[in-house]
């Protein structure tokens, strides 16, 4: 690029982990930064994590830390429930389109709380993968940045969304509020849109969404969460009670040419996570490990030992089949172990597939990616974070760092 | 400018119904004889020009807000000037304590004498600028990282000091014949980027490039390091970035594998060198027609390398698909235990088994020479072993140990601490417990640094990082490892990381000039004063500083390196004579804050118990509380430090002997899996206090008195049930004694 950037600004699109390191490490090289997200709240996938693996921490205890470091830097603006609906333009000089999806609550709020109060109906919590209900009013987490609540959409046009209105003392909810779209003009745009757990409706064979103790990784950690749906508690979707048996099936969906064709990098130290949880919680249970290949690099390996040394974690190598529905309903893991070559049918309590990444979001049109729908481009548009490919936190971290180095090279005037 | 407090209290969000503003207002206004004015929505457009009138006056220079947490709506009182204090009256008082009620009110007023009292005593930083800040970065090492870094420095618009130990430039990545794909196509090797590399760094005016030489001492901080090289030449850099690979597992450790037994039992390295050189021949000159790769020769192994040395399954399936392109008609085996091929490796891996490579699940148990190598393979699929032979040539993938020493400097010291004792990534329990693996040899930048010449070290002998949230922190401010040494990594992933520290450079440069502090505490001014008059020289503070900022002179007197400084405050818990200082935050200030809570007569029947808490996690933690209505006893008093390694054991002796009845110290998970955003304050405080009693004996009080808690910022409903727990245990053992005097 011979050309001076006509903007310094640097665009990040994506509030998870990854857009947030590239925001705040840019802005603190001096870079004016604008961190769009499309949920209600930053944090993405990290914030709905119980922990992280190896060190058994809290992820919100590193989202406190960046929530902070941005909200004492004037350099970035932070724009919630916002999408990319359009760029043009080339490296140094684009234009890009944001659209707003209404919230209902202006920045007026102080997050008190009596909307939450006056609502009357629930809705699907987002956060929880749905696996609870929320207020129609109501504050996305506790850990929620911006720390501002949100009317759902259903309320608009009825009393109860009057009542909520009259409720807000200082006048912050506005249920006129439309969709709305304004332009940015920026030299470079970091991509870090994350991943969306891998569909495991498309895994006809686990039949996820016949049997209720079929459940995902992503809904494992809501439910090990203090401030999930079961407070906590690892428990039956089925039945409310406390799981026996349970099963972790790695590569659901990944290192599989009909679905994920790559690995997902970290579903193998998630599961050991999720066999952590379970043996903290239930000293008793059982717990079996289906996998294809343990992949646990570099010192991660110190934590697959951990769990090898846990006599009650037990290791099955071979990818099952299918899983049927016993007689009570429970799912039963059924195919052949690769090893010994015994044919099993395992009945269990529970059973948490370990779905993969998948790209969440298509890079705009002309930023060059993989067949995968990575980003791999090195001009204008940087991709950071799990756009880039599956990584785990700390690698994440790390590819945002190297992208708002991209970002700040590339405005540099 | 004339330091002019003004208090402003908030009676929205339920606050003006649980509490009674009005005598609120009466302790800021009798007690402290300041002005103070109320709002009904002080984060308003209204309750802001409220305040803002009154500072464009010049009426304040300092408000005290009484309302939410400190937490939120940061940005609203974001206010030219002093930064305002905020004294939280919403989440920790009336979010957690019933309206209307006496001891809610008591917590609230107390909550505002603290509050006020620390206005009262904050002054504005004065930073540190002194003298010339320089821009030019330090790599250190010419492999892939440090060229990669040198490049994207200077593309950035910085001077590059390139420094490599060899006469050549190129590092490992020099005898790379290929290397495995990380950018699309997925599926075969692709050409080694290292030669265009260095051509690039060749004709680059801003970057210096200095061959044959090492770094013989370093001393300085962030923007001012003055650095020596063995050639006896000194430059002044602003940040280091260490970028010394790795050397390759020595494989003569490796004879129950065969290494020396025979010409063609070879490892990847030496494999790696025939594949560039263009033909792969046995010692009788043939050309190899059945190859074996054995797989974790030396890594994940207890006895060797405890680690996963994580790029060597893929540098095998290279091999393995070269030589089967050379000659289609070689069989090649990999014996492997666990295929570790990640992300989009994966179809690498089957670009291997489409070529035919044969792969074998097991473990390589015995290597014999005899007529040809024979390989005896636990089989874990057959269950048995199986003899694989003969083969013409054994490949043993060996992995990396960092570089984190220097390998042919003379080993030194340590210094004032085991660097590694307190960050261990493994686990203490089981049977498997390695020793902390420190690669032999000297220290790479020999930092004259009161801790030691050596940039501290995780236990597996890589460079220390903070390695989930925040990879690049290291305990040595201003330098930043990259590549290999800091954790086993392919070249793409290399290239990111060279990046990265880059990245981390520019930044710290930029602050260090401005007197702004790095992470945690961006932007901080404040650094630690000495009152060298005071000082008794006892080196608590030069030794327990997570960071190594400070030094000793001379004359033994503690020398602060300001930009070096993360601002945690630990020198100030540690000294025994409340002698250190920032600007903003002394041992006096906290002092008179404590002080400043009314303590009721025993008669009153209101114990005051105070509650030190970590601010990064801990209060959090409480004002989740707060917003989940958990509701906790109003008998404590909460008081926000920097981290708990800035808490004085005085402070502690302080509020007893003004009669609180207990103290409860909250800070963050030390140990192996520590989560203390300063590395080692609240493992600092944890020691401190186990010297606790020998205060509590010498004022004849009970050392249940005082308990520290391991709180973590999900702990909103843990916590309640804590205080209540420990507030009913101090309750038991009775009234303090000193209450009253």
């Amino acid at each position: 690029m011979s050309d001076k950037p006509k903007s310094q600004t640097v665009l990040v699109v994506g509030g998870g982990i990854g857009g947030i390191s590239a925001a705040l490490e840019a802005a603190e090289c001096g870079s004016e930064v604008v961190l769009i997200e499309k949920a209600p709240t930053l944090g993405g996938r990290v914030a709905a994590l119980n922990r992280y693996f190896p060190k058994m921490c809290h992820p919100t205890c590193g989202l406190e830390i960046n929530y902070q470091r941005i909200k004492k830097n004037p350099r970035i603006k932070v724009f919630t429930m916002a999408e990319v609906s359009g760029i043009s333009g080339a490296a140094g000089d684009y234009t890009v389109t944001v659209t707003t999806t209404p919230r209902f609550v202006t920045p007026a709020c102080t997050a008190c709380g009596d909307c939450a109060t006056a609502a009357t109906s629930e809705v699907a919590d987002p956060f929880n993968y749905n696996l609870s209900k929320v207020k129609a009013a109501y504050l996305p987490h506790s850990m929620a940045f911006p720390m501002r609540y949100i009317v759902d959409a259903s309320v608009v046009g009825t009393p109860e969304g009057q009542a909520i209105k009259a409720a807000c003392k200082v006048g912050a909810v506005d249920l006129d509020e439309k969709s709305d779209s304004f332009t940015l003009s920026v030299g470079a745009v970091v991509w870090a849109t994350g991943w969306r757990p891998y569909d495991p409706n498309k895994l006809t064979m686990y039949r996820y969404d016949e049997i209720a103790d079929v459940i995902t990784n992503v809904e494992m950690e809501r439910l090990a969460s203090h401030d999930g749906p079961t407070h906590g508690k690892v428990l039956r979707p089925s039945n409310g009670e406390a799981p026996k048996k349970v099963a972790l099936i790695q590569c659901a969906g990944s290192r599989d040419l009909n679905h994920l064709a790559y690995c997902s990098r970290i579903c193998c130290l998630a599961s050991m996570k999720h066999a952590a949880y379970v043996r903290e919680q239930y000293p008793e249970a059982e717990v079996d490990i289906y996998y294809i290949d343990i992949r646990a690099h570099d010192k991660l390996e110190a934590f697959y030992r951990k769990a090898k040394a846990d006599q009650g974690i037990r290791w099955i190598k071979s990818k099952p089949s299918r899983i049927e529905k016993g007689p009570n309903g429970e799912p039963v893991v059924c195919g052949e172990n690769t090893l010994s070559r015994d044919v099993y049918a395992n009945a269990y309590d529970l059973v948490v597939l370990a779905t993969g990444m998948q790209a969440s979001a298509q890079p705009p049109a002309g930023a060059e990616m993989d067949e995968y729908g990575f980003v791999v481009s090195e001009e204008g548009v940087f991709g950071a974070g799990v756009a880039t490919g599956p990584l785990d936190v700390s690698m994440s971290v790390q590819s945002a760092t190297a992208a708002a180095l991209r970002a700040v090279q590339a405005v540099r005037s | 400018m004339e330091k002019k407090i003004g208090a402003y209290l908030c009676s929205g969000c339920g606050i003006g119904e649980a509490l009674d503003v009005k005598a609120l207002e009466g302790v800021v206004s009798k007690e402290f004889k300041k002005p103070v004015k109320s709002h009904e929505c002080l984060c308003g457009e209204a309750g802001l020009a409220v305040i803002k009138a009154d500072m464009e006056a010049g009426d304040v220079t300092l408000p005290v807000i009484g309302a939410c947490s400190p937490r939120v709506m940061t940005d609203r009182f974001m206010l030219p000037g002093m930064t305002p204090i905020r004294a939280n009256l919403r989440e920790q008082v009336i979010w957690s304590h019933p309206a209307g009620d006496e001891d809610t009110q008591m917590m609230a007023e107390d909550n505002m004498r603290m509050m006020m009292t620390m206005a009262t005593k904050v002054n504005q930083p004065v930073p540190f600028t002194e003298g010339e800040f320089s821009t030019t970065i330090l790599v250190v090492g010419g492999g892939y990282a440090g060229l990669t870094a040198a490049s994207e420095a200077s593309k950035a618009g910085h001077d590059v000091l390139l420094v490599e130990k060899k006469a050549a430039l190129g590092g490992n990545a020099a005898g790379y014949a290929s290397i495995v794909p990380s950018k699309p196509p997925y599926h075969d090797p692709q050409p080694n980027p290292l030669p265009k590399l260095i051509e690039g760094v060749n004709a680059t005016k801003s970057i210096r490039v200095i061959t044959g030489a090492t770094v013989a001492k370093t001393s300085g901080m962030p923007g001012k390091f003055e650095v020596e090289l063995s050639d006896g030449s000194t430059h002044t850099v602003g940040a280091i970035i260490l970028a010394t690979g790795f050397r390759p597992y020595d494989a003569t450790k490796l004879s129950h594998l065969g290494y020396g037994a025979s010409p063609d039992i070879v490892t990847n390295v030496e494999m790696e060198a025939k594949l560039k050189a263009g033909k792969v021949t046995t010692k009788a000159g043939s050309s190899p027609k059945a190859v074996a790769f054995i797989q974790c020769a030396g890594s994940r192994d207890p006895n060797h390398l405890p680690y996963c040395s994580s790029v060597c399954c893929s540098v095998s399936l290279k091999q393995a698909i070269e030589l089967t392109k050379a000659d289609p008609e070689t069989m090649v085996y990999v014996i492997y235990e666990e295929m570790r091929t990640p992300g989009t490796t994966e179809e690498f891996y089957r670009s291997a088994q489409e070529a035919g490579v044969i792969f074998m699940k097991g473990k390589a148990t015995k290597v014999e020479n005899g007529s040809g190598i024979t390989v005896t393979v636990a089989d874990e699929l057959l269950q048995q072993d199986v003899p694989l032979g003969p083969l013409d040539m054994v490949v043993l993938a060996t992995g990396m140990v960092p570089n984190s020493t220097d390998p042919d400097a003379p080993a030194q010291e340590y210094g004032a601490e085991l660097l590694t004792a307190d960050i261990n990534p493994y686990p203490a329990e089981g049977d498997y417990k390695p020793e902390p693996s420190v690669p032999p040899g000297g220290p790479l930048l020999n930092l004259q640094y009161r801790q030691g010449p050596h940039l501290p070290m995780l236990a597996d002998g890589f460079s220390d990082s903070h390695y989930i949230c925040f990879p690049y922190e290291t305990r040595r401010t201003g330098i930043y490892a990259c590549g290999p040494v800091r954790r086993p990594m392919d070249m793409g992933e290399v290239h990111e990381d060279a990046m990265g520290a880059v990245l981390k450079s520019i930044q710290v440069i930029r602050n260090a000039a401005q007197g702004h502090a790095v992470h945690p505490r961006v932007g901080d001014l404040s650094y630690p004063k000495i009152n060298l008059n005071a000082c008794t020289k006892c080196r608590r503070c030069t030794v327990e500083c997570p960071f190594g900022a400070i030094d000793e002179n001379e004359k033994d007197y503690p020398v602060v390196n300001p930009t070096r400084c993360r601002r945690c405050g630990t020198c100030m818990g540690a000294c025994p004579v409340r002698t250190i200082s920032f600007d903003n935050y002394t041992v006096e200030m906290l002092s008179s804050m404590v002080k400043a809570v009314n303590i009721p007569d025993e008669d009153e029947e209101k114990p005051r118990i105070l509650v030190i808490a970590c601010e990064n996690d801990a209060y959090p933690a409480l004002d989740m509380a707060g917003i989940a209505k958990h509701q906790y006893s109003p008998f404590i008093r909460i008081l926000p430090v920097r981290c708990l390694g800035s808490m004085s054991l005085l402070l502690i002796s302080d509020a007893l002997s003004s009669g609180y009845d207990g103290v409860i110290l909250m800070g963050c998970k030390p140990g192996d899996d520590y989560q203390c955003h300063f590395v080692k304050g609240s493992a600092m405080a944890k020691e401190r206090l186990s010297k606790i009693s020998e205060t509590l004996k010498s004022m004849q009080l009970e050392v249940e008195r005082v308990t520290m808690v391991d709180a973590s910022i999900a702990d909103g409903a843990r916590l309640p049930k804590v205080i209540d727990e420990l507030v009913a245990k101090i309750d038991a053992v009775g009234p303090n004694p000193f209450k009253g005097f």
